[in-house]
């Protein structure tokens, strides 16, 4: 891998002054096991291998580069899709999963932890866990488990333990507190987080097995333009994940302009929303010093979206660094744009997209583009597990 | 002299520290809870700062913490309830809280308002070592502020050595991995831990896990006294707070 400079991760985890690992001393000795191998492991020519084929015969890796031609003609420039839509499972997330399972193999361990919001890290991460024969224990938020059956089912039949988090609204920051508690109960299981989010080596570690993506995408496109780089890369942005993969080869090529996309929910004045970045303010959640969503006591704010993907009251501290050092745009988008948008694509080049991806697409709307421009939207997962909602919105 | 240093050089046995967060079970509950705590002869007092997301506490205390979120309190309002406290409680007092709430309060402010309501010590869980030493500590010294921390059986020698050298007043040692409110294992390899945490120059105290005067007579055995968080809580829930400490002495 290519190494950063101005935006890669120091040897104490921060991202200029966000990231580092704020846990408890609880914590500590299982953090800092991950933190003494994952590199060495991710560096390993066995991992190497390993993490190549199964991306290749089991992920179906390269994800196709798509030139869509009707929105291309729509917004007047040249608009390629990354299909992450159209890996096993089903969106980007299985890039990591099984990246962190090859990591969790070579370290030994034997019982997987997992964290999930709408299920699809959840179901990631059953998944891996069910090829490599791992138990799998997700938390999700008991009221995640009702809004997201089709889901649960899926991780139920991969064979995961899907527990109930209690506490809290019941959703994706619950549901990681349990799964971290978990940890501290279990220091000989591997916590598989599903973002760039969590204290160090986390962001970093979820950040390298998404960095596919972009390598991906420069290969393509020299094929394609003859030239690696496009003018604009566009991701949504909740944790984070889909975003860091498809920016992290492009960081120090400043040419290229990184958009991320946040979720505004009912639109960011509405208490209603999700967009971190645009309302949040520094502060400390899940053990990263990031920006996030609280209240004037400190206290963290439950965030909304219609897209369960991007409900996380944080964000990855490399996206905090790239927002105030204003590497990356940030945009956001509301629900009903994002519907919109959905319906534009689905229309235009028979594809449906997840909600979360359709909040990156949704921003092209907000952007004026020259027709020579080169544009890479991150379509990060499928719509099929957003049907309901589309139905009952469209 | 720091109340707690005082603590422990009058009593270095069986000292019995009681948490409990502010605002529990009632908004203005925080400081009857310490005279209470007082006068049953409880030495040593740890007043939770509720947050919304407490990863090291079990179910319990994030219930109770949120209760009394709910009921309206805050780090702003448990400094007024604590104005006045030093006309009433001797013993030490403990703030314990998450990085997160501190943070946002404004690390300057917070450290002078501990110092003007007589706030001895913190423990604050989630602020890592190596940030205090750098960010904070010189501030936190100029307050007379003692930063108290955590070890846990999984904690290296190497780091155990630098955690000795670096907390104030005593150790909080952590009876086993789990968060709070669990039960309190005893194996021999427990034992041990306890011993090699024990024979460092610094007081200690064990929590997590001590629920009872069995559990709390056994951690005293290893240590120089016992934290009960968990245990008390359900007592004041229960309306029970008061037999429940005379239970334990």
């Amino acid at each position: 891998m290519m190494s950063k400079n101005k935006y890669a991760v120091n040897g104490r985890g921060y991202y200029g002054r966000f990231g580092g690992a704020y846990i408890p001393e609880l914590l500590r000795a299982n953090v800092d096991e991950l933190r003494e191998n994952y590199l060495k492991i991710i560096n390993s020519e066995q991992f190497q291998k390993d993490y190549k084929r199964l991306l290749d015969n089991y992920v179906g890796r390269p994800t196709p580069l798509t030139k869509v031609e009707n929105l291309s003609k729509r917004y007047g420039t040249n608009i390629y899709l990354k299909r992450e839509d159209l890996t096993h499972t089903g969106a980007h997330k299985i890039n990591n999963t099984i990246g962190q399972i090859l990591i969790a193999k070579y370290m030994g361990k034997t019982r997987i932890i997992a964290e999930t919001g709408a299920g699809q890290h959840g179901v990631a991460t059953a998944t891996v866990c069910a090829l490599f024969g791992l138990e799998c224990i997700v938390y999700m938020g008991a009221l995640d488990i009702e809004r997201q059956a089709p889901n649960v089912a899926r991780m139920k039949m991969l064979g995961a333990k899907v527990v109930p988090a209690i506490s809290g609204n019941q959703t994706l920051k619950d549901a990681t507190n349990e799964a971290i508690r978990d940890w501290i109960a279990n220091p000989n299981s591997f916590y598989l987080i599903g973002s760039v989010v969590g204290p160090h080596p986390y962001p970093d570690m979820v950040t390298r097995l998404q960095s596919i993506i972009s390598e991906e995408i420069r290969e393509q496109l020299t094929k394609e333009t003859g030239n690696p780089n496009p003018d604009y890369v566009i991701a949504c942005v909740g944790g984070g994940s889909n975003a860091a993969g498809a920016f992290y080869h492009y960081l120090d090529e400043e040419d290229v302009k990184l958009v991320a996309v946040e979720a505004s929910g009912l639109g960011v004045g509405s208490g209603e929303t999700a967009a971190t970045i645009t309302i949040g303010d520094v502060g400390f959640i899940h053990g990263s010093k990031t920006m996030l969503m609280q209240d004037e006591d400190g206290q963290i704010t439950e965030p909304y979206s219609i897209s369960a993907g991007l409900d996380y009251p944080g964000v990855g501290p490399l996206h905090a660094h790239l927002a105030e050092t204003g590497r990356a745009q940030f945009l956001s988008v509301t629900d009903r744009e994002a519907l919109d948008a959905a319906m534009v694509l689905a229309r235009s080049e028979g594809i449906i997209p997840a909600l979360e991806s359709a909040h990156a697409l949704a921003a092209l709307e907000q952007m004026t583009f020259d027709k020579d421009d080169v544009v890479v939207v991150n379509l990060s997962g499928r719509g099929d597990k957003d049907m309901e909602t589309y139905m009952k919105n469209i | 002299m720091n109340r707690i240093d005082q603590l422990f050089q009058n009593k270095g046995k069986d000292i019995l520290s009681i948490y409990f967060p502010a605002g529990y079970p009632n908004l203005n509950d925080t400081v009857p809870n310490l005279q209470l705590l007082q006068d049953k002869g409880v030495d040593l007092v740890e007043i939770g700062i509720p947050f919304s997301d407490p990863l090291a506490d079990g179910p319990v205390i994030q219930i109770a913490a949120k209760q009394s979120l709910d009921q309206g309190m805050s780090l702003k309002l448990l400094f007024q309830q604590l104005k006045e406290v030093r006309s009433t409680i001797t013993i030490p007092l403990i703030l314990m809280g998450y990085w997160n709430v501190v943070f946002k309060y404004g690390v300057d402010t917070f450290l002078l308002d501990c110092q003007s309501c007589g706030i001895d010590g913190v423990i604050l869980p989630d602020l890592p070592l190596e940030e205090y030493e750098e960010e904070f500590k010189a501030k936190f010294e100029a307050h007379g502020v003692y930063n108290i921390l955590l070890v846990t059986p999984q904690t290296t020698n190497q780091r155990l050595a630098k955690i000795e050298k670096a907390t104030k007043g005593f150790l909080y040692m952590v009876s086993s991995s789990a968060t709070t409110g669990g039960a309190l294992e005893q194996s021999s390899e427990r034992e041990d831990y306890f011993k090699k945490v024990a024979s460092l120059d610094i007081p200690s105290l064990i929590g997590f896990g001590i629920h009872d005067k069995a559990s709390f007579r056994h951690a005293s055995g290893f240590s120089n006294g016992a934290i009960i968080g968990t245990a008390f809580i359900k007592a004041l829930a229960g309306g029970t707070a008061s037999e429940f400490i005379d239970s334990l002495l």
